[in-house]
């Protein structure tokens, strides 16, 4: 499903990624960990096309299409979505406006009716009550005031609304409590899909017991330098990532 | 010196200029080099029904300054006031109003420039509180383009009266709107809110000064702008605390985005408190739409224009949410978003 192929990119002129090569296959889940500063996050940028980072060579594709070429929002109404590490504060902005916004755009995007307003509200309201979060709170403008665990809740709520091919999480784990952790996890675990795939980055094993790769990638100095079974996660939980930063 | 002497007396001499402290972001000396002559006649019957008209009790038009409006509100009394200050060609005029609310009356006073033309305009608003007595003013402008237009409120609280007021402007060529507020015996409760949406090269200046001089008064202070293409922004806020005024409670908060790198916007808060005991605080923001959020709804499959307008709607919505009569309110969201997406 995504191609990434000898990709490079720089931010403020300083390479970040340095041929990277990736390919996750529909139906799969992917991990990405590596050390702070590897390009995790990068990546994740670099895939959704935020400005500011530069792609100097390689090629990044989803089912074939070049998402290089696209505006982040094209890229979403073709199914790609990022949970953001920190998730944005939205003030004046109910979070049910923003997702209605969301939703409608990518349908229009992708020449589809938009949804009507008693159809939103349920799928808003079945959403919310899988990943337990109070109904009301979709009501108040979008992060503003909510815990570090009710944003990344949010993300995975905005993911299941929209219902995206193609998902990175960011560091999704971090600041969430166990309890936390499992909702979200089963939350990401319910969107699993043959037609879907998914990257999730992170520094940690700890995700992973909840949310199993079907394949771990290590990532050091802006390029993979290894790949492998779920056990690589436990390996780096045990020996850390040094033999690969001398391997990178 | 004052635009309404100038216009009296036909003599720029008279205009306020830059070296006035209060009006030196908006030169009035500097760019009128002749005063036009009197505004021509006109009949009120003429023009057509004011957008706030079908929510009020009664209807008031001040057309190219003619006839000054006086209204009473008598004690107890509560009613839904339109107020139309409306200017036509290339002349210069001066309107004048004078409104007084009885004890524990109640107005909701729905106030709005309108014009069409090069004219220079000055409108001259008193409002005087008996105890207990509430306004409530939303004032509409719709100045032209290529106009001059400068309105002043003078506001008298009495004790156990308030005064809300939000001001929603799309400027002029030259714009001031300026409300002066006196707490005299304090115990007054008072919002000053305010939002500007400018474009092309029109200016806006909102100007107020608040004097508390009594016990227990509030002052709660919201203005928001938007300025985009060489447009101009003025916020001047000023209140002054006088010795014994304690337990004033004022609060002043400014925020304004500029869209681009041309719009400019010159902001000047002032607390100056002579009494001891006083809670006064007032913040300043001026700065770009945030980038980071702007991608994050972007990420979600929002385009850029329509990104931008969301947040920026979201920033501004904070007042505009304000506008307690819901008609009102959503004649004024309209208004809003038509400047917002319109460009």
């Amino acid at each position: 499903m995504l191609t990434v192929s000898n990709l490079h990119a720089a931010v403020d002129g300083k390479e970040i990624l340095k041929g990277l090569t990736l390919e996750v296959p529909a139906g799969e889940v992917h991990a990405l960990m590596g050390p702070n500063g590897a390009g995790k996050s990068t990546l994740s940028y670099v895939l959704t096309g935020r400005d500011g980072y530069e792609v100097t060579a390689g090629s990044a594709t989803l089912e074939g299409e070049d998402l290089l070429a696209l505006s982040p929002d094209e890229r979403a109404a073709r199914g790609v979505f990022l949970s953001f590490q920190y998730p944005l504060e939205i003030p004046g902005v109910p979070a049910l406006t923003f997702i209605r916004t969301a939703l409608n755009a990518q349908r229009r995007a992708r020449g589809e009716a938009e949804i009507s307003a008693p159809e939103f509200l349920k799928l808003a309201r079945r959403t919310a009550q899988s990943l337990k979060i109070d109904f009301e709170m979709l009501k108040r403008p979008l992060n503003v005031g909510f815990s570090g665990g009710e944003k990344k809740r949010m993300e995975i709520l905005q993911m299941a609304m929209l219902s995206p091919r193609f998902l990175i999480l960011d560091e999704t784990d971090s600041g969430l409590d166990i309890d936390a952790l499992k909702i979200v996890a089963e939350g990401v675990n319910a969107l699993r899909a043959p037609d879907r795939a998914m990257l999730i980055i992170t520094h940690y094993q700890r995700l992973l017991d909840y949310i199993r790769p079907h394949r771990v990638h290590v990532l050091s100095a802006g390029r993979i330098v290894a790949s492998g079974g779920p056990e690589l996660a436990l390996e780096l939980e045990r020996e850390g990532y040094d033999k690969y930063a001398r391997a990178a | 010196m004052s635009l309404a002497a100038a216009i009296r007396d036909r003599d720029p001499a008279a205009l306020p200029s830059r070296r006035d402290e209060v009006w030196r972001w908006t030169d009035l000396r500097g760019l009128i080099r002749e005063v036009p002559p009197p505004s021509a006649r006109m009949d009120p019957r003429d023009l057509g029904p004011g957008v706030f008209d079908h929510l009020a009790t009664s209807s008031y038009v001040v057309a190219n300054g003619l006839e000054p409006v006086r209204i009473e509100i008598s004690a107890g009394e509560r009613t839904i006031v339109a107020l139309r200050f409306v200017s036509r060609g290339q002349g210069a005029h001066a309107a004048l109003a004078e409104i007084r609310l009885g004890e524990g009356a109640r107005l909701r006073l729905l106030e709005t420039y309108e014009g069409e033309g090069a004219y220079l305009a000055d409108a001259s608003l008193s409002i005087t509180l008996s105890p207990g007595a509430v306004v409530e003013r939303i004032v509409l402008a719709d100045d032209d383009p290529e106009a001059v237009s400068v309105s002043h409120a003078n506001v008298k609280l009495a004790a156990g009266s308030e005064f809300g007021q939000i001001v929603l402007t799309s400027g002029a060529r030259r714009q001031r709107i300026e409300t002066r507020v006196v707490h005299p015996d304090g115990g007054a409760k008072l919002r000053l809110d305010g939002v500007y949406l400018l474009e092309g090269k029109r200016h806006a200046d909102l100007t107020t000064v608040v004097e508390h001089q009594g016990l227990d008064g509030v002052t709660m202070q919201m203005t928001k702008g938007v300025v985009r293409d060489q447009a101009r922004g003025v916020f001047q806020g000023r209140i002054v605390v006088a010795e014994g005024a304690d337990r004033t409670d004022a609060r002043m908060e400014h925020h304004a985005l500029i869209v681009g790198d041309r719009g400019e916007v010159d902001a000047k808060p002032e607390l100056e408190i002579y009494a001891d005991d006083v809670a006064c605080s007032h913040g300043n923001t001026i700065g770009a739409l945030d980038q980071e959020a702007l991608f994050y709804a972007r990420q979600r499959g929002i385009p850029e224009p329509e990104a931008r307008a969301l947040l920026t709607e979201a920033f501004i919505g904070e007042v505009v949410d304000r506008v307690w009569l819901e008609g009102a309110r959503e004649i004024v969201r309209r208004w809003a978003a038509q400047r917002l997406r319109g460009a």
